[in-house]
């Protein structure tokens, strides 16, 4: 690949090529002015399509036949099984029964059950990922394996590739816990019940070809349709599409750690001396232990103090939904369930409702959710004394995250990440990220065990904590002492060939991942 | 001569924070090093730098070492390879760490020691973040917590955590073992400046005295100046028979605590939740101490879930006349601060002194009265330390001597 770089507006070398096709250099925050028009399909007719409205065909296999799947097309698949997902595995499983090679798999983020993908990517079935890449994915990545570059985006970023063009899909396998023949779905009932498709939303619209597939076919109609079936091409039944205690996993439990209680405590604590939390205010917690704790602690204050929040961006969770049951919190704007009781009360609670990238994160729009929330509390791998941050790779350089929504929280109006000091032995805090995510700028309030350093550009939050007695540092101060406590890191050594490239929310390049140095 | 291959440390799945090396001394060869390490991009050269020069510190010339690192700090990884060769060689000499600025604080005798949280002193994991916890002390332990066959190893770690890990200015303590092998722990952990020494199951006045004896002529060898404080833990019957005789048995003794597993042990009953079978041992015990002016410290509580319970056990420790309780968990700390602190009838009382005390300074009265009560100097002392607590816990509101007047 063509491995000129240039500087982008944050200072990294970036490509302004990838796989072929030109990319933007990061601008900054606001900075690139898209032109033209949206990606539209092809205009379809009803003559095409089954009068009865049953598009139910054999097998995932008969579906991609029918699709004219030929090599080199781009095929998506969405993650809202999670590790539990099944329809992926199977759906590459047919393309390499077909003989069909350089596929583009895009989907809205893999798992560790995607391994079994390695050995497609081997073979040149994948000529290469456009989404995620964790665990042993990442690796094989990382060490430079996979055919094409790979490409990371969040969520919001992924709906505005399609949205703009960037990315066209030719086919787009939507597993749905419930289904129709004529091809609605719903991810509320059903063995593999995920609560809701909102990720597969943009495939629905945009691609050249729609399947849907299904463990779940229930008579037309399927209601309520989070997918409509006036985008779908084949419906598939097969046995299973998911793994239901992987989908709806214990990954929401509270953390034990005492450490990270402790510095959960602290957020909450900052966030009510900073007058964040307050009647009516917003927030968005992600999924991770200490953040659920956060929202504990948040839930504690907001009862002391008699608050209600107006609404609550999830990933939603037991402890979710039982705020918005004690009427703590009026609404929750819901991009992804992650146990049964957020199932359920997505089901059933109107004030439970689901969103898509579309609404709350899609940058090229009129506006979206994540900018309406007053505050957010977000995870980070590494972060800087500028306060930029990484998530996608760790200290070592390893593919190891997706992005999710994370950059697209940036826009709430204040950004905080509670992080330990150091992971480890590895500093959480250093000179210079790894990779670039998210600029400094964005970023507002870094919250460690050891002391809280707030973005030197909100005075704001300056001014009104500072006789908090709240324990108070520089980010320079933090780092020096992550250095003096685990010892000054070595880089990590990386080969010249760029192996993914990471994209900011307006699709532009903000930074690159290299190939680790072996040996 | 000792054997040639030395292992020491930890590793496996659930060990973080730690690592474990494998030396075997050779005849020739020079020095090979192995490292696997789950940091081995950041911290790969500094690790193999240490190795070498600690080798090279104690003379050995041919060896080869293999490390199995899960992210332990350099003073560990210093701790661990000190082990392995002095399993191996005769040496005196020591590979001391940096003993960093913050660590060089005393504390005062009469200093509230609510809670202590226990570290076991092989575990270099638990004690990289205990002072964060707001402890009063924390306690590095030689003793139960570690097994028989790394109490060695234990003490090379735990002196240099005395020298490298900033506690947030908890009381620095330290339980030794008992009998020889205790005294001879006084001799990695005094130099290093430790605030306070347990010692553990004590029976006798006599082991206290050697104790003292051996810290004296550690203090004295080394030119140390902060003083070292003891607190003797009664563990068995003929311990809460002889608590008075130890409580008195030396002036740097601040406190005693009971340890109620190995006191019910003793007497062969099962230890239970509402204590009756050691109620007598530990209200004798309080008596002891409060005769000899001393703080009697309660044992740990070992439901590490049950928060209510313990709130319970706090109050009704601290109604019998405790002021203080051992802490194994973190998250016990809190339960116990607040359960030891000054309540508002004690905060009322000690204003109501502090404010008689001001009056009296302010128009230069000899005597403290309040009303026709007159307040011994003891009183107003411990009235101004409440008040001070108070503050520190945040449960004074302020300006509250304004109000009063």
């Amino acid at each position: 690949m063509n491995n000129k770089l240039v500087k982008n507006a944050a200072g990294r070398m970036v490509v302004n090529e990838i796989n072929g096709e030109p990319a933007t250099p990061y601008m900054g925050v606001g900075n690139f002015q898209p032109t033209g028009h949206k990606h539209a399909p092809r205009i379809s007719t009803c003559a095409d399509y089954p009068g009865d409205g049953n598009k139910e065909v054999e097998s995932i296999k008969e579906a991609l036949v029918r699709c004219g799947l030929k090599d080199g097309m781009t095929i998506s698949t969405h993650h809202h099984f999670r590790n539990g997902d099944l329809v992926a595995n199977q759906v590459f499983d047919a393309v390499k029964e077909l003989g069909v090679k350089n596929i583009r798999w895009f989907p809205s983020a893999s798992f560790l059950c995607h391994e079994h993908l390695i050995q497609y990517m081997d073979d040149e079935t994948i000529h290469h990922i456009e989404g995620s890449m964790n665990g042993p994915l990442g690796k094989y990545v990382s060490e430079g394996n996979m055919k094409g570059t790979g490409v990371l985006r969040s969520h919001g970023g992924r709906y505005q590739a399609v949205q703009d063009g960037e990315v066209k899909i030719d086919i787009a396998v939507i597993g749905a816990p419930s289904a129709d023949p004529f091809g609605n779905a719903n991810g509320l009932a059903g063995d593999s019940a995920c609560g809701l498709l909102g990720f597969a939303l943009a495939d629905s619209q945009y691609a050249d070809k729609v399947i849907v597939v299904t463990d779940n076919m229930v008579k037309f109609p399927c209601i309520p349709w989070q997918i409509q079936g006036n985008y779908v091409d084949f419906t598939v039944s097969v046995d299973k599409i998911g793994i239901p205690e992987e989908i709806v996993s214990g990954t929401t439990v509270i953390t034990k750690s005492p450490d990270r209680l402790m510095l959960a405590e602290l957020t909450a604590k900052f966030c009510d001396a900073a007058g964040i939390i307050k009647d009516g205010f917003s927030f968005q917690s992600g999924a991770g232990g200490t953040s659920l704790a956060v929202g504990e602690f948040f839930k504690e204050i907001m009862k002391r103090k008699g608050i209600k929040a107006r609404f609550a961006r999830g990933g939603s969770n037991k402890y979710l939904v039982s705020m918005l049951e004690e009427g703590l919190v009026e609404y929750i704007l819901d991009g992804q369930t992650f146990d049964l009781d957020g199932v359920y009360s997505m089901a059933n609670n109107p004030n439970h409702v689901w969103t898509s990238p579309f609404t709350s994160y899609n940058y090229h729009g009129k506006g979206n959710f994540a900018n309406l929330v007053d505050v957010v509390i977000l995870g980070a791998t590494e972060v800087d004394v500028n306060f930029n941050a990484n998530v996608v790779t760790h200290s070592d350089g390893f593919l190891l995250h997706g992005i999710g929504g994370w950059q697209n929280c940036l826009f709430s109006k204040t950004v905080i990440l509670p992080l330990p000091l150091f992971r480890d032995r590895i500093p959480v805090i250093i000179d210079h990220v790894t990779t670039l995510c998210g600029p400094g700028e964005l970023i507002d309030v870094i919250i460690t065990e050891r002391g809280i350093a707030i973005n030197p550009l909100r005075k704001d939050l300056l001014s009104k904590v500072k006789d908090s007695g709240l324990p108070l540092k520089t980010i320079k101060e933090l780092k020096d002492e992550a250095e003096r406590i685990c010892g000054k890191p070595q880089k990590p050594q990386f080969e010249e060939d760029i192996v993914a490239v990471i994209k900011w929310v307006d699709g532009t390049v903000i930074d690159v991942v290299r190939k680790i140095k072996s040996g | 001569m000792k054997t040639s291959i030395a292992i020491t440390g930890n590793a496996g799945p659930k060990v973080r924070s730690d690592c474990e090396i494998t030396l075997e001394l050779k005849k020739e060869g020079g020095i090979s090093i192995d490292l696997i390490s789950k940091v081995q991009a950041l911290y790969g050269d500094s690790i193999k730098d240490l190795i070498s020069e600690i080798i090279e510190f104690f003379g050995i010339k041919s060896a080869s070492v293999r490390i199995n690192d899960s992210g332990a700090l350099s003073f560990v990884i210093a701790a661990r390879m000190e082990s392995a060769i002095t399993k191996l060689v005769n040496t005196d000499l020591e590979y001391l760490p940096e003993f960093i600025q913050e660590n060089g604080y005393s504390t005062d005798r009469d200093k509230f020691r609510f809670s202590r949280l226990y570290l076991p002193g092989n575990s270099p994991g638990h004690m990289i973040n205990a002072g964060l916890h707001s402890a009063d002390a924390i306690i590095l332990d030689l003793e139960d917590s570690v097994a028989y066959d790394k109490k060695d190893e234990a003490r090379i770690l735990v002196r240099n955590a005395l020298r490298q890990i900033d506690f947030c200015g908890a009381e620095r303590m330290v339980r030794i073992n008992q009998g020889e092998r205790g005294l001879n722990d006084l001799h990695f952990v005094i130099p290093h400046n430790v605030n306070l020494i347990l010692i553990p199951k004590c029976e006798s006045s006599s082991y206290v005295k050697k104790v003292e004896h051996e810290i004296a002529a550690i203090r004295t060898r080394y030119n140390l100046q902060n003083q070292v404080f003891l607190m003797p833990i009664i563990e068995s019957a003929l311990g809460v028979e002889n608590s008075y005789e130890i409580a008195r048995s030396s002036g740097n003794i601040v406190a005693i605590a009971i340890g109620l597993e190995d006191y019910t042990a003793d007497l062969g009953v099962v230890r239970t939740v509402n204590g009756t079978e050691s109620f007598y041992a530990r209200t004798r015990m309080i008596v002891a101490a409060k005769a000899a002016g001393i703080q009697p410290i309660d044992s740990v509580f070992s439901d590490v879930n049950d928060m209510d319970a313990l709130r319970e056990n706090v109050l009704a420790s601290k109604a019998l006349g405790f002021e203080g309780m051992g802490c194994i968990h973190p998250r016990q700390i809190q339960v116990i601060q607040k359960g030891f602190a000054p309540d508002e009838s004690e905060i009322d009382e000690s204003k109501k002194i502090v404010l008689a005390y001001e009056k009296a300074k302010q128009n230069g009265a000899g005597v403290v009265a309040m009303g026709s009560k007159m307040i011994d100097a003891p009183v107003v002392a411990r009235a101004l330390k409440t008040i001070k607590l108070a503050d520190k816990l945040n449960i004074l509101p302020k300006d509250w001597d304004k109000v009063e007047k």
